[in-house]
């Protein structure tokens, strides 16, 4: 396949509202069910253990029109849930059999408690994870959360969720995870041969497609992208940081790109690099994911960081690692968790001599040209003081 | 207690309230001496506090949510926020936060006039509410002071599990207590924590018996603007203390008092005359101009007879009391028992008890910009009681502390017209119990 036709694949699957591939994949073989699951973090191999197809409900973005889901919000709540009532309210999200509702925000956690008001025929699960990283503590806390919800999911699936199910399930997104690995160091290395909007579309697929295929999928477009020569810009090198739960339109990604900025980090779909290391495939399995989670997983504004001297670290990392020139803070607006932490990392980046710049967008922002005109300034800004 | 009779207050105030005002200033002036006495000072948040812990190792308890508060009441907020703003803090997100951190950078000074010193030791309980963790990140910021965290998870399906209470005490056990005495210098002493908490307990039954005179018709209280008030020690830094059980049991002999004459609650205007309008009240009220608030209400005889907010640092009137004889697991079940730690069916479920129980008209939403923890999913929750309860439910919307979010016409415009509905649908029930 061409790097067109992949991209054109993924395109179809996120401008597809009614999840056609979630509904051809249960009825390809009877029985089979589909667990939806709300940003940033769920251990998917245990849906996938499960039999289940997990699938990540990112709102309606900016091609729904959002009707229902207005009423259900007040005006200073960010867009994200109401875009996501929205699709259930229509019916959308009648292929799921169940959703799941990590511990991101006050918003989110909420969102759990309306499913089970208003959607009580499914499995509906607020999934917490440990704020506390001591694996005697948050460790121990976390392993019986994983072990409640595969009862949960074994329950529905009508079979046993063994260990040895879940020790393929996690081989198998180690192999994913390995070839975003790959993905991610491809596009820091030579970002015009990977621009951001197509890897966002990749990471996009992964949230629909059984993980096997997203990894072919992903090992297939770099095979692609390495034969497609592509011109390289004039372009600074960027982090992006704070799009982790409600999604950015696909223009604003393509405006950061035509102003200037090369892409080489992002925080897109967390659930699908949380884990930075391999999760060991012998042994006990829920403790190994409890683990990863405790000892190797991402850092994002949900995550609480124990040590004053560590906050921001992680992204000075990313910015040190991809050899970037600065960061743009790119926040949903009314993101609690976002908003809060952004004085803080700018204060990090600020003693490292980091240059950023900040703005805020909503799923369905429409007026772009303000962002670009802000990349496109940061960019200059960037080249200029490089040259001093 | 003779308080009243000493000074000359332009408004009404309960003995009680100026009680209370006098244990808030006595906390300040200690909080502003403490390390001159040798003292140590722990910043602590409101819900899932563990007064009775601190207590344990004499620290003295500052709360970044009281001080908010009282900025708000004081009409100090308002340039703390925009402070906070200049600073880089987005308008976006919480003013008890913003409020808090704009106090810090215009120089620390606490609501009553007096420095705040910086905390030896920051205690996160994180309960309810992630913005507090974040919070928690950001006071760090600008301490150089040992930090000590507890995670809290949420009563997503409405009952604490084993797990939870298991991962709390352990916390506490390991890691929050062995902090405290490394900052206090004091070895914990659980005897010394249980005589606290059997304190607590004491004042938890009083609590409740006047939360629950409201029950009563005139209610003797107002269990929104007054209940505020009644919970103010409880939830603070008093909880545990004698003086606190000494607060509720006179708060208790004045509430029975009112209720023998047959009287309804003080407000600022003095004794409210007529009871027209009962109402239940989910979220937290608005403190910048809190007595005009609460004036929209009583002139239109409405009066508040159960209230979500006055259980955000404690639910008690569903059995829960401290217990001495298990300290940690008790802790360990009210941090997990506050009531934005609860799921959304089960905060519907515990305000259809109070519409029933306290036999009111109507249920109306209070609905703060800045606390996404209470307010996302009002909505739903309204139509869902109105829906089980056949009453009417209204909705407005202020902030904690931001003045520019407290609209005077239009909060004033809807109460009035959600006050005629309610008046019409009595009446219209009415006359159909007389036909």
């Amino acid at each position: 396949m061409t790097v067109e036709e992949i991209v054109r694949r993924c395109q179809d699957l996120y401008d597809d509202l009614d999840f056609k591939l979630v509904q051809r994949w249960k009825a390809a073989e009877k029985g089979r069910k589909a667990i939806g699951h709300m940003p940033v973090y769920v251990p998917r191999e245990l849906i996938h253990a499960a039999g289940m197809l997990p699938v990540g409900i990112l709102g309606g973005g900016d091609q729904l029109d959002v009707i229902h889901g207005d009423a259900y919000y007040q005006s200073y709540i960010c867009r994200i849930p109401r875009s996501t009532i929205e699709l259930a309210v229509t019916g959308r999200l009648d292929c799921l059999d169940g959703m799941l509702f990590p511990s991101t925000c006050d918003v989110i956690r909420n969102l759990s408690g309306m499913w089970q008001l208003k959607f009580r025929d499914k499995l509906i699960r607020y999934f917490d994870v440990p704020q506390n990283f001591d694996p005697n503590i948050g460790g121990v806390f976390y392993t019986q959360e994983l072990q409640s919800l595969r009862d949960e999911l074994a329950e529905l699936a009508g079979r046993e969720v063994s260990d040895d199910d879940l020790r393929a399930s996690i081989a198998l997104y180690n192999e994913n995870r390995r070839a975003i690995r790959e993905l991610y160091n491809y596009r820091s290395a030579e970002p015009w041969q990977v621009p951001t909007p197509e890897v966002y579309l990749l990471m996009r697929a992964g949230m629909v497609m059984p993980v096997n295929e997203h990894t072919a999928l992903i090992r297939n477009y770099l095979a692609a992208a390495t034969k497609t020569k592509r011109h390289i810009k004039d372009n600074c090198r960027v982090v992006i940081n704070g799009l982790f739960c409600e999604q950015p339109p696909l223009g604003l990604l393509k405006s950061i790109e035509m102003a200037g900025c090369y892409v080489v980090d992002d925080d897109f779909m967390l659930v699908a690099r949380w884990l930075l290391e391999d999760v060991p495939t012998t042994g006990d399995p829920l403790k190994n994911l409890s683990d990863a989670f405790i000892d190797f997983s991402m850092e994002t504004s949900c995550k609480y960081v124990p040590e004053k001297k560590d906050k921001g670290k992680f992204l000075i990392e990313s910015v040190r690692r991809n050899s970037a020139e600065g960061v743009i803070f790119a926040s949903p607006s009314f993101c609690d968790p976002a908003l809060l932490d952004r004085p803080m990392l700018q204060n990090a980046l600020t003693a490292q001599r980091i240059p950023y710049t900040a703005f805020k967008y909503a799923e369905n922002s429409g007026q772009l040209q303000p962002i670009r005109e802000q990349a496109g300034t940061f960019a200059d800004s960037i080249k200029l003081w490089s040259a001093a | 207690m003779n308080i009243a009779a000493n000074q000359q207050p332009d408004v009404q105030k309960e003995d009680s309230m100026l009680l209370q005002k006098a244990m808030i200033n006595a906390n300040y002036e200690a909080l502003a001496s403490a390390h001159d006495e040798g003292k140590k000072i722990s910043s602590t948040f409101v819900p899932g506090n563990l007064n009775e812990l601190l207590m344990c190792f004499d620290l003295v308890r500052n709360l970044p949510e009281i001080n908010a508060l009282q900025a708000g009441m004081r009409k100090k907020s308002g340039g703390y926020i925009m402070e906070a703003e200049r600073g880089g803090h987005s308008e976006d997100v919480c003013t008890y936060v913003k409020s808090d951190l704009g106090m810090m950078a215009k120089g620390q000074v606490g609501p009553s006039g007096k420095p705040l010193p910086t905390p030896d030791i920051l205690l996160l309980s994180y309960t309810g509410c992630f913005t507090f963790m974040k919070w928690f990140e950001l006071v760090r910021d600008q301490y150089d002071c040992e930090t000590a965290m507890l995670h809290v998870p949420y009563q997503a399906d409405g009952k604490v599990t084993k797990n939870m209470r298991k991962f709390v005490v352990a916390q506490l056990k390991e890691q929050v207590i062995p902090a405290l005495e490394r900052v206090s210098g004091i070895k914990f002493d659980i005897d010394r924590l249980r005589g606290y908490l059997a304190e607590s307990a004491k004042a938890e039954d009083d609590l409740v018996w006047v939360l629950q005179s409201a029950k009563n018709r005139p209610t003797p209280i107002d269990a929104y603007f007054g209940g505020v008030y009644y919970c103010g020690p409880i939830f603070t830094a008093f909880r545990g203390t004698k003086d606190t059980t000494a607060y509720y049991r006179a708060l208790r002999d004045e509430v029975a008092a009112r209720l023998d004459l047959g009287l309804g609650p003080v407000t600022p205007d003095g004794a409210m005359d007529e009871e027209r309008i009962r109402l239940v009240v989910e979220g937290p009220p608005n403190w910048t101009h809190f007595r005009d608030f609460w004036k929209m209400f009583y002139d239109e005889g409405a009066v508040v007879v159960a209230s979500s907010y006055t259980k955000v640092g404690g639910v008690y009137d569903f059995g829960f009391r401290h217990d001495p004889e298990h300290p940690l697991e008790t802790l360990a079940d009210y941090c997990l028992g506050c009531y934005t730690n609860h799921s959304l069916p089960a905060r519907v479920d515990m305000l259809t008890t109070y519409m029933d129980e306290y036999s009111a008209d109507g249920f109306l939403v209070n609905s703060i910009k800045s606390c996404n923890s209470f307010s996302a999913g009002q909505l739903l929750m309204l139509r869902e009681i109105e829906e089980r309860t056949g009453k009417p439910a209204g909705f407005i919307e202020t902030d904690l502390v931001d003045p520019r979010y407290f609209s005077p016409a239009n909060v004033k415009n809807r109460l009035e017209s959600y006050f005629q509905m309610i008046e019409q649908k009595k009446a219209r029930g009415n006359a159909r119990t007389a036909a």
